[in-house]
């Protein structure tokens, strides 16, 4: 399932998708985001699985296009577009590189 | 109803029933879900997956006590059925994890898809559930198993909360204000604050700049479909597409969502505000039908 952390605002879309049917737990996300975005939980499609997936936590879901920004220089000379050097940038974000899997997707 | 004193003109109505066709006594899985959310508490009663009794009531100040009350008030009118004949019981909605009777909580979002599923039927794909403070689009299949979702809890706009706080702003009944934002001749321009305290503070601007209440009722209507229909755009919209929660019931709001989809809402056949949990609900039977084997 893909579970979609965040908002849109005036200026643009954050939205951080996890596909739980990929994530298989391994907590990488959380040791490598350096603003503690990710946490485990339950999966909220499937409440008989018994093995913890990542997430967004509550708090940093409101606030993701200033959490992250730190993280995303190249929203300085790169639109907010998904262009495809825009797309080359996420791919080299700390959560998403460290995601063996590719279970964490940025609209931004 | 002779509750008339003070004029409360948020209150919607609390509301309770009893399947006339099922007997209990015949069923073989008697199942209850109890949804605790923060504006509202609705408990299901299920007889063998079918919908046998349900109470909706307002949230009181703690979760337990809300939750006993609807569970009690469901069990009212039903030919002797009592909290020991039900089987299995499961809690969910924000107050989820403080249902006394509950064995099991489990997350409303998977609760809503599957109680859309049961109170839509297969064909459902989309839900949007607009509940007491947040708001989820939720994309499932026939199974009514997730297949995406987004919740938004940003902020109050497109909640039950916010109606609420308009109603009684403009001093109109909240089971009012969808019908009376259809009257007017032309669509205002919605009002831009996305958040309900702004929204507020341009409404009353708005009323004072000389605006009928039905126009600002209109403008606001529109400015909440507006925000979920972003939320909707960001799942994907599928046909069909049903629309749960309090806010299902405002034909102001559910209409203007439909012209921004250019898609109709399937019509209801149940209490919109059942949802979450009937579908948790029907996860009680399939809990006790597991330790049953
Ligand atoms: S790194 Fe990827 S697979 Fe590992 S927990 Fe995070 S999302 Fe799941
Ligand atoms: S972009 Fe940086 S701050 Fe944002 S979630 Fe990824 S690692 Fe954390």
């Amino acid at each position: 399932m893909l579970a979609n952390y965040g908002y849109k605002d005036g200026s643009g879309d954050y939205f951080i998708t996890i596909d739980t049917d990929k994530c298989n737990g391994c907590e990488k996300c959380v040791e490598a985001c350096p603003q503690t975005v990710y946490e485990m939980g339950e999966d909220d499609s499937d409440p008989l699985r018994e093995d913890p997936v990542a997430r967004v936590t509550g708090e940093q879901r409101k606030k993701l296009k200033y959490t992250c920004a730190p993280c995303k220089p190249y929203l300085n000379s790169l639109s907010g577009e998904k262009t495809e050097e825009t797309m080359k940038e996420i791919e080299k974000l700390p959560c998403v590189s460290a995601c063996e899997l590719k279970a964490i997707t940025h609209s931004w | 109803m002779a509750e008339e004193e003070k004029k409360e003109y948020w209150r919607w109505l609390e509301s309770r029933w009893t399947s006339p066709d099922i007997d209990w006594k015949k069923g073989k899985v008697i199942s209850a879900g109890v949804d605790v959310g923060s504006v509202s508490t609705q408990a299901v009663i299920m007889v063998d997956g079918q919908l046998y009794a349900f109470a909706n009531m307002r949230t009181g100040s703690d979760s337990p006590n809300s939750a006993q009350n609807a569970f009690n008030r469901a069990l009212e009118d039903t030919n002797g059925l009592t909290e020991k004949d039900v089987h299995y019981c499961v809690g969910t909605g924000y107050g989820r994890v403080n249902v006394p009777m509950a064995q099991k909580a489990i997350t409303e979002i998977a609760c809503h898809a599957r109680g859309a599923n049961f109170m839509y039927g297969p064909t459902v794909r989309t839900v949007l559930d607009m509940g007491g403070q947040d708001c989820k689009a939720i994309r499932i299949d026939e199974k009514g198993k997730v297949e995406s979702f987004l919740m938004n809890d940003k902020c109050a706009a497109g909640t039950g909360r916010g109606m609420e706080v308009f109603s009684d702003l403009l001093t109109i009944s909240i089971n009012d204000v969808g019908q009376m934002s259809m009257e007017v001749e032309e669509e205002p321009e919605p009002v831009s604050s996305t958040c309900v305290i702004f929204a507020k503070t341009e409404a009353t601007g708005l009323l004072r700049a000389g605006w009928p209440k039905n126009k600002v009722l209109a403008a606001y209507c529109r400015a909440m479909a507006g925000r979920v229909n972003e939320l909707l755009q960001r799942v994907g919209v599928v046909k069909d597409f049903a629309i749960t929660g309090g806010i299902a019931k405002n034909i102001g709001v559910v209409s203007r969502v439909e012209k921004l989809l250019d898609m109709k809402a399937l019509p209801p056949k149940y209490d919109t505000q059942l949802a979450g949990a009937v579908g948790a609900a029907l996860f009680a039977k399939g809990l006790y039908e597991k330790i049953k084997k």
